[in-house]
């Protein structure tokens, strides 16, 4: 058991002196070549918190922009370019790899108590391929940008003079280290189980990484066709989307969203699996509805597959296809109620600690609900053709994709940060940053619930005066957010400096990350651990003297 | 450092070839088969997507298929894909030889699959050598015409509308697509139907056909190359001996990928060489 | 399975075991090729048929098999684990699913998006 020299609450101490993944080796070479899936997993962290800030700037320059109608900050040219660059940024740079990447690399081999993933080797390519993505995506941006906004339409996207080729060429490489990462989180999980732990016994987070890497593998080969003939189409004029060389647009959007679609269960599939393990330990109370959970995963994962065409139900596409979609629309739905419902109940009667990775996971439940409920009105029929292309739409993604993923991406970082780093964060500064969040996420994008009913539509500079008081207060709200985000990234990186040592075991969970040193050593553990049922917390006990959970027969020895 | 193991391999043995976070050679072997199949399965899905955009045009545009498959040699293509089935045989035989240590069986073998493979190549230049001469490009490029002839009768480009709108700011891309200005439905009206040499009268939008043709065709020639590169370097590796009974992984691996390219062009040929 | 830690390069084929996987026998790979040049044969052939609608299918369905053949046995789909021939299934059952869907949306809408776009198909009278 891991006790931490010289350390006692509040007082910040030297860094643990043993042996670790981070002072195993040094220079930059041991870092950009490295094996070790502890590292890959804090260097897409560092890499996709950083396109976190690139987009978040984007954004920030969005609202600026629109807080008057007509020109505020930019023209209307520059206006295009900046919301292009906030969604495709934030979509393939951020959201898409966020969870898995960063926190799913470096927590997924320690709760199978292996020593790393299947395929170390392939997992150091993905990372690299996402940094040349990135250069292709971000260079395309330096040298005069892109507008035709994240989703590429055609024909506009064929027909623009902007760096198209460059940016999807950048996305298309992006695609790739989607795929190999999930390739090898299918093949770890399958492979790499220890004795005793069954698909049923493994941490949920590992069903939702299962899930979201079956669609990573299956769904982003098809956005890579379908990039590949954009820029044929650019490159050549081969004629197969643009009306004026015989093809047909809406070809493009069927075959854009049949990957897109069930990319946005890659974004959210991880972070349910987050909640799942960030609710039951801080509530202190085994997971309720464990196969239910699993399941719905899986079921998320295949229904997500069905129902592309909802974004397109005013496109152009036949009746029968409207028809189709939005009845298979409702069923989606389900597998994700279930899965809230199966988290109320695991906090009902719980034991919750106000940890900012509860926060954050409490806030999961009222603005991911929030985000599900209004998918609904946007796949019925009739409403979406009122709904559709307004602000209703883009307030809906941003609760599910923001008040779903990144909110979930914040609870685990907050979760897991004792464990990469070994350090603990000032808990209050994290609760008065989750709250600045909320708020500001809230009042930023639930008046643009009121603006898109209204019919304010979404891309658009420019804007009628009665709609400019619903867009200030937006504005507003994004800037209480940022000074959120702002305050979160100064305590996290204070705490690398300052903060007080972490035990092994600071929130007593039972996952087998928990049954090693934070920060892990390189082998992840000294022997391999026997699994038990991750969410059995009977056995831990708080011990004030390390600041953390101990098992009770040896918490009862020491005393 | 002691694991648990579960197998009959003695905990003190370390089997050569065995990464350390696997515990047998069995879950390595299983774990690798099963990263190749997921690969390939991306790889089905991303042809899927061309195989949908043909299914698409031949089903909506029939007309331009029998129109334009005329254009293809059967034999030529008949012939590659002869010459990918004995390849696909020389490289299943060649994994065989791996796995039963006969090296230079093995050598041999791979040579063969890598000159089936460089024949393969040969024969789709020469293909794409006498579509360039004729003019059969995709897209905008396409202009039918005699061997020699610059300018046919009926090589009338798209009329070209009003050049795209510029966008403000610097822009190293130009489209070369002609802005969508005029026309039914905002688009520049079809191209001319024309006579063609006795093959019958040419519908409006033929160039859909070879744009799917090249995109097919090349998209599955970039992979055959890339599953040249690789079978070469596992010549060189079966030369130097690094394989046999305990260790033959990356021969079996680049087998299967060859031997889905070959699976591709059992469908490509009679999709496109034979649309009668 | 038994384990053979390294291969001495001999070629003695029945004493040698690899240590893990499957050995496919020769006359099988023989075997499979020939099918594979015969139907190649029979789909050359046919094209000069006119089978009219079903032209398209019957081809297809000859590819299927040799298609069938290369997967079961080169690719030692057969000998596998079934989890394996899932994954295969899974993605064609997608791309099935995405051309079919795909195919019937664009009948259906394409002749009304764009006068004389698709002559073959009969324009719905909406």
């Amino acid at each position: 058991m891991d006790t931490v020299e010289g350390a006692r609450i509040g007082r910040p101490a030297a860094p643990p002196a043993r042996d670790n993944y981070l002072t195993h080796s040094a220079g930059f070479g041991s870092w950009a070549f490295t094996l070790d899936h502890k590292r890959i997993g804090v260097m897409y962290l560092v890499a996709t918190l950083s396109s976190f800030l690139l987009g978040g700037l984007a954004a920030l320059a969005v609202r600026t922009e629109l807080l008057t109608p007509g020109r505020t900050i930019m023209d209307a040219d520059t206006y295009n370019k900046m919301f292009t660059l906030h969604g495709a940024v934030m979509v393939f740079l951020f959201i898409i790899p966020g969870i898995p990447a960063a926190l799913g690399n470096f927590v997924l081999p320690l709760m199978l108590g292996a020593k790393d993933v299947a395929f170390p080797r392939l997992n150091l390519m993905s990372f690299w391929l996402w940094i040349l993505g990135a250069c292709f995506a971000v260079g395309a941006v330096i040298a005069g940008g892109v507008d035709t906004g994240w989703t590429f339409y055609t024909p506009y996207s064929t027909t623009t003079n902007t760096n198209v080729i460059a940016t999807i060429f950048g996305v298309f490489i992006l695609g790739f280290s989607s795929i190999f990462t999930g390739l090898n989180f299918i093949v770890t999980i399958h492979k790499l189980r220890p004795v005793g732990m069954t698909w049923f016994k493994m941490p949920l987070l590992l069903w939702a990484l299962y899930s979201t890497a079956l669609i990573q593998v299956l769904a982003t080969p098809v956005l890579g066709i379908t990039l590949l003939l954009l820029i044929a189409e650019r490159a050549l004029g081969v004629g197969i989307f643009d009306p004026a060389l015989g093809g047909d647009p809406v070809l493009y959007q069927h075959f854009f969203w049949f990957y897109s679609h069930p990319a946005v269960y890659i974004m959210i599939l991880p972070a349910m699996g987050v909640i799942s393990e960030v609710i039951s330990i801080h509530a202190r109370k085994h997971i309720f509805g464990y196969r239910f959970i699993g399941l719905s995963s899986v079921a998320i994962a295949a229904f997500g597959f069905l129902v592309w065409g909802h974004h397109m139900f005013v496109s152009g596409q036949s009746g029968m296809a409207n028809v189709i979609f939005s009845a298979l629309t409702f069923s989606v739905a389900i597998p994700s109620a279930i899965k809230v419902f199966n988290w109320l109940a695991t906090l009902y009667k719980g034991n919750i600690q106000l940890n900012t990775a509860m926060c954050y996971g409490l806030m999961f439940l009222i603005t991911f609900t929030i985000g599900g409920l209004t998918g609904l009105h946007l796949g019925s029929l009739a409403t979406d053709v009122h709904l559709t292309d307004t602000y209703f739409v883009v307030a809906h993604f941003h609760y599910v994709m923001f008040g779903g993923a990144v909110v979930a991406f914040l609870a685990g970082l907050h979760h897991w940060w004792p464990k990469m780093t070994g350090r603990m964060f000032d808990e209050r500064l994290g609760r008065v940053g989750a709250a600045l969040v909320f708020v500001g996420f809230n009042t930023t994008f639930f008046t643009q619930f009121m603006l898109g009913s209204h019919g304010m539509p979404r891309r658009y500079y420019d804007y009628l005066p009665k709609f400019q008081i619903y867009h200030v207060i937006s504005s507003i709200g994004s800037y209480v957010m940022a000074a959120g985000f702002f305050l979160t990234a100064y305590y996290l990186l204070h705490s690398l400096f300052r903060g007080r040592p972490a035990p092994m075991n600071p929130w007593g969970g039972n996952s087998l990350e928990w049954h090693t040193p934070s920060p892990p050593p390189h082998d992840n553990f000294a022997e391999t651990p026997l699994a038990e049922d991750p969410y059995d917390y009977t056995h831990l006990v708080y011990d004030s003297a390390t600041g953390g959970y101990l098992s009770k027969s040896y918490h009862e020895a020491e005393a | 450092m002691s694991q648990h193991t579960t197998t009959a391999a003695p905990p003190h043995e370390h089997p050569p070839h065995l990464r350390h976070h696997f515990e047998t050679l069995t879950q390595q072997f299983d774990a690798g088969k099963l990263g190749i199949w997921l690969f390939l399965a991306t790889e089905i899905l991303l042809f899927g997507g061309l195989f949908c955009a043909y299914a698409i045009y031949r089903a909506n545009h029939p007309e331009i298929f029998l129109y334009a498959h005329q254009f293809l040699d059967k034999t030529l293509g008949a012939t590659n894909t002869v010459i990918l089935l004995c390849s696909s045989l020389t490289m299943a035989w060649a994994v065989r030889a791996s796995q039963l240590g006969q090296r230079k069986l093995l050598v041999a073998l791979l040579a063969a699959t890598l000159a089936g493979g460089g024949g393969f190549m040969c024969i789709k230049y020469v293909e794409y050598k006498a579509k360039f001469a004729h003019g059969l490009l995709p897209g905008t490029h396409f202009h039918p015409h005699e061997e020699g002839e610059e300018h046919a009768a009926t090589a009338a480009a798209p009329p070209v509308a009003k050049p795209a709108p510029p966008v403000s700011g610097p822009a190293l891309e130009v489209s070369r697509i002609p802005a969508a200005a005029a026309g039914p439905a905002g688009t520049v009206p079809n191209r001319e139907p024309g006579e063609s040499e006795g093959l019958g009268k040419r519908p409006s939008n033929a160039q859909i056909f070879f744009g799917i043709y090249f995109l097919m065709t090349g998209l599955h020639g970039i992979h055959v190359l890339v599953g040249m590169f690789a079978i070469g370097w596992i010549l060189i590796r079966s030369a130097r001996g690094d394989f046999g009974p305990g260790y033959f992984t990356p021969v079996d691996f680049v087998g299967l990928y060859w031997h889905l390219v070959d699976l591709i062009w059992i469908f490509l040929f009679p999709l496109l060489y034979l649309v009668k | 399975m038994t384990q053979h830690a390294s291969d001495h390069g001999t070629s003695h084929g029945e004493g040698i075991h690899p240590a893990v996987g499957h050995v496919v026998p020769l006359p099988t790979l023989f075997a499979v090729l020939g099918a594979l040049l015969a139907l190649t044969v029979v789909t050359v052939g046919a094209s000069y048929f006119n089978f009219g609608r079903f032209g398209v299918w019957i081809a297809l369905a000859i590819a299927v098999v040799k298609a069938s053949l290369v997967v079961l046995v080169f690719m030692h789909l057969k000998y596998d684990k079934p989890f394996n021939a899932i994954i295969f299934i899974v993605s064609l059952a997608l791309v099935a699913l995405f051309i079919s869907i795909a195919l019937t949306d664009t009948r259906q809408y394409e002749p009304n998006t764009i006068p004389g776009y698709a002559p073959s198909i009969k324009t719905n009278p909406s």
